[in-house]
C-alpha cells in the first residue's frame, strides 16, 4: 500500500543559517492519526510548511501519496494537503465564512452549483451549516477553529494537518474539535505540545526536537517515559502520570 | 471577545424592506447615478435639491430608516460642515453684511453648494450602507466588474479592521494596567510606540495570511466567487427609478 505521507532525510535552514530541520524521516499510513510533539522552536511549523511546498527543502524529499512535492506538483499537492493554521484569524480572510470555504475549491477551478455544494457539505461537516453568510469575527473562537477546518475540507484533502489546534480553545471546544477529527476519518497530522490531547486523539506520536525525529511510537508508551519527555522539554501537567499499559 | 459592531458595520440595519431586498449591485449603481445628478445640479437650479432631498428621504422611508437614525448618522458630515462654514469668512469680495458680519458672496454660494450636495450625497450613501451588509456590497462591486484587486483590498480591510481594533484595544488595556494613561502631547511616545507595534503585528499577520492563501492554491489572483448578476430587470428598474426621476427633473429644468 502507498503511504499517505513519506518524508525522507528532510533538511532545511533559514537564510540566517539556523538549521530548522536536520534530516527528518517520517512515514504515515493512510487513515492514521499521528501527533507531532515538540517544544516551541523544535521545527514543528517549519515541517508543516514543507508538506505542501510553501517552504522548499535544502535536501531530502516529501511525498504525498504517489506524488513528490515539487514546483510542478504544488497545485495538486495543495489540494491533497489541507493545512489548518494556528490562528483562525489568519486562515479566515474573506468577508464571510461561506466565501472563505469557497476560496480553495474556487482556486482549483470549481464554479457555480458544484462549488456551492462543496461549501455547504464542508460547513455541514463541521456543524456550521447556517454560518455561510456570517462574518468570521461574529463567530466564537471554537466556531472559527471549525470554520478554518471547513476551509480545507472543501478541497477534499487526503491529508489533514493541524498546527496547535487546541490553542485558545476552552474545554468544551477542545472536546468538540476532537469529536470532529475522529468523525472525519482522514489521515491526520496533529502538531502540538498539548500532550494529553495527543493521547486522546492519536494512537501514534513522534517527538521532534532540534530538527530531528527523536522518538516514534505509541503515544501512551512515549508519554509514560518521563525521562524521554524531560530530555526534550516536554512534560505532562503536574500530578498526572501515564501508565504504559492501559489498566482494565 | 471583540466589542462587536464598529466602523460602517454599525450603520447597517437589519430589515426586510423593499430596499433591503434589492440586489446590491443595482443599489450601488443607483446611488452613484443619484450622486452624479446631485453634483451636476448647478447653483441656479438649487430648488431641485429640495426634490432630490424628497427622493432620497422617500427611499430612506421605504427602507424603514427612522429620522432619528438619519440625524444621528449625519454627525459624520460635521467635518464638511465645518469646512463650508469657513468659506464665507475667507472668500473673495464682493462682500455682503449678514447680521453685521461681512461675508463673501462667492463664499456663501460655495458653502451652500457644498452643504446641500454633501448632505444629499451622504444621505444616498447612508441608504445604501444601511440596507446592504458589507459582504453583499463587496459581492455587488465584484458583479459590477470593479477591479478585483480593489475589491480584495476593501474586503481585507473590512475583515481585519475588527481584528486590528481588538489588538489595539488589548494593547491599550495592557498599558492602562501598568499605569500608562497618556493624555498630553508630551506623553505621545507611548501612543506612538503602540502604533508602531500594531503596524509590525499587522505586517506579520499579512505574511501569515498570505501563507494561508498559498496553502489553499492561491496563484496571485482572487477567484471570482460572485460573478454574474443574479438580479432580474425588476430590481434594476426599482433601484434606478430614484436617480432617473432626479435626472429627468434636472433635464427639464435645464
Amino acid at each position: 500500500m502507498v503511504s499517505a505521507l513519506v518524508i525522507e532525510r528532510l533538511r532545511f535552514a533559514y537564510p540566517d543559517g539556523q538549521v530548522a530541520l536536520d534530516g527528518v524521516d517520517l512515514r504515515v499510513a493512510p487513515g492514521e492519526r499521528v501527533a507531532v510533539l515538540g517544544p516551541n522552536g523544535s521545527g514543528k511549523t517549519t515541517l508543516v510548511l514543507h508538506l505542501n511546498g510553501i517552504l522548499r527543502p535544502a535536501a531530502g524529499t516529501v511525498r504525498v501519496g504517489d506524488l513528490e512535492v515539487r514546483p510542478d506538483t504544488y497545485r495538486e499537492v495543495r489540494r491533497r494537503v489541507g493545512i489548518v493554521f494556528q490562528d483562525p484569524d489568519d486562515q479566515l480572510f474573506m468577508p464571510t465564512v461561506g466565501d472563505d470555504v469557497a476560496f480553495g475549491p474556487a482556486n482549483l477551478g470549481w464554479r457555480g452549483a458544484d462549488l456551492d455544494a462543496r461549501v455547504a457539505a464542508a460547513l455541514a461537516t463541521v456543524g456550521l451549516a447556517d454560518a455561510a453568510d456570517r462574518a468570521p469575527h461574529h463567530l466564537s473562537f471554537g466556531q472559527r477553529r471549525r470554520a478554518a477546518i471547513a476551509t480545507v475540507l472543501s478541497m477534499e484533502p487526503e491529508l489533514l494537518v493541524l498546527d496547535e489546534p487546541t490553542s485558545n480553545l476552552d474545554p468544551q471546544a477542545r472536546r468538540e474539535l476532537a469529536d470532529l477529527l475522529r468523525r472525519l476519518e482522514l489521515t491526520t497530522l496533529v502538531v502540538t505540545h498539548d500532550l494529553l490531547y495527543a493521547l486522546d486523539l492519536c494512537e501514534r506520536s513522534v517527538i521532534l526536537d532540534q530538527g530531528r525525529i527523536v522518538a516514534d511510537g505509541p503515544t501512551r508508551t512515549l508519554l509514560s517515559d518521563t525521562a524521554l519527555l524531560a530530555a526534550h522539554r516536554l512534560e505532562l501537567p503536574r500530578g498526572i502520570t501515564i501508565a504504559s499499559e492501559q489498566r482494565r | 471577545m471583540g466589542a462587536g459592531h464598529r466602523g460602517t458595520a454599525g450603520l447597517h440595519t437589519h430589515g426586510r424592506s423593499v430596499v433591503h431586498r434589492l440586489a446590491p449591485e443595482a443599489k450601488v449603481v443607483a446611488t452613484l447615478a443619484f450622486v452624479a445628478v446631485v453634483v451636476a445640479t448647478p447653483w441656479r437650479l438649487r430648488g431641485l435639491h429640495l426634490l432630490q432631498a424628497a427622493l432620497v428621504l422617500a427611499a430612506a422611508g421605504a427602507a424603514g430608516l427612522r429620522p432619528g437614525f438619519l440625524l444621528r448618522a449625519l454627525r459624520f458630515e460635521l467635518p464638511f460642515v465645518a469646512f463650508a462654514v469657513l468659506l464665507p469668512l475667507v472668500g473673495e469680495p464682493p462682500r455682503t453684511e449678514v447680521l453685521g458680519v461681512p461675508l463673501s458672496e462667492a463664499g456663501l454660494v460655495a458653502a451652500g453648494t457644498i452643504l446641500a450636495k454633501s448632505v444629499l450625497g451622504f444621505l444616498a450613501s447612508l441608504v445604501l450602507v444601511a440596507t446592504t451588509p458589507v459582504a453583499a456590497l463587496l459581492a455587488g462591486l465584484e458583479r459590477l466588474r470593479a477591479p478585483r484587486v480593489i475589491v480584495a483590498i476593501a474586503a481585507f480591510m473590512v475583515r481585519y479592521l475588527e481584528v486590528l481594533l481588538d489588538e489595539a484595544d488589548r494593547a491599550r488595556v495592557a498599558r492602562l494596567s501598568r499605569g500608562g494613561d497618556p493624555r498630553w502631547l508630551w506623553q505621545a511616545r507611548a501612543v506612538a510606540a503602540g502604533a508602531g507595534t500594531l503596524f509590525v503585528r499587522s505586517y506579520e499577520r499579512g505574511e501569515r495570511v498570505h501563507l494561508a492563501m498559498l496553502a489553499r492554491g492561491y496563484d496571485g489572483s482572487m477567484p471570482a466567487l460572485h460573478a454574474g448578476s443574479t438580479a432580474g430587470v425588476g430590481p434594476w428598474v426599482a433601484a434606478l427609478a430614484v436617480p432617473a426621476l432626479a435626472a429627468l427633473a434636472l433635464a427639464v429644468a435645464w
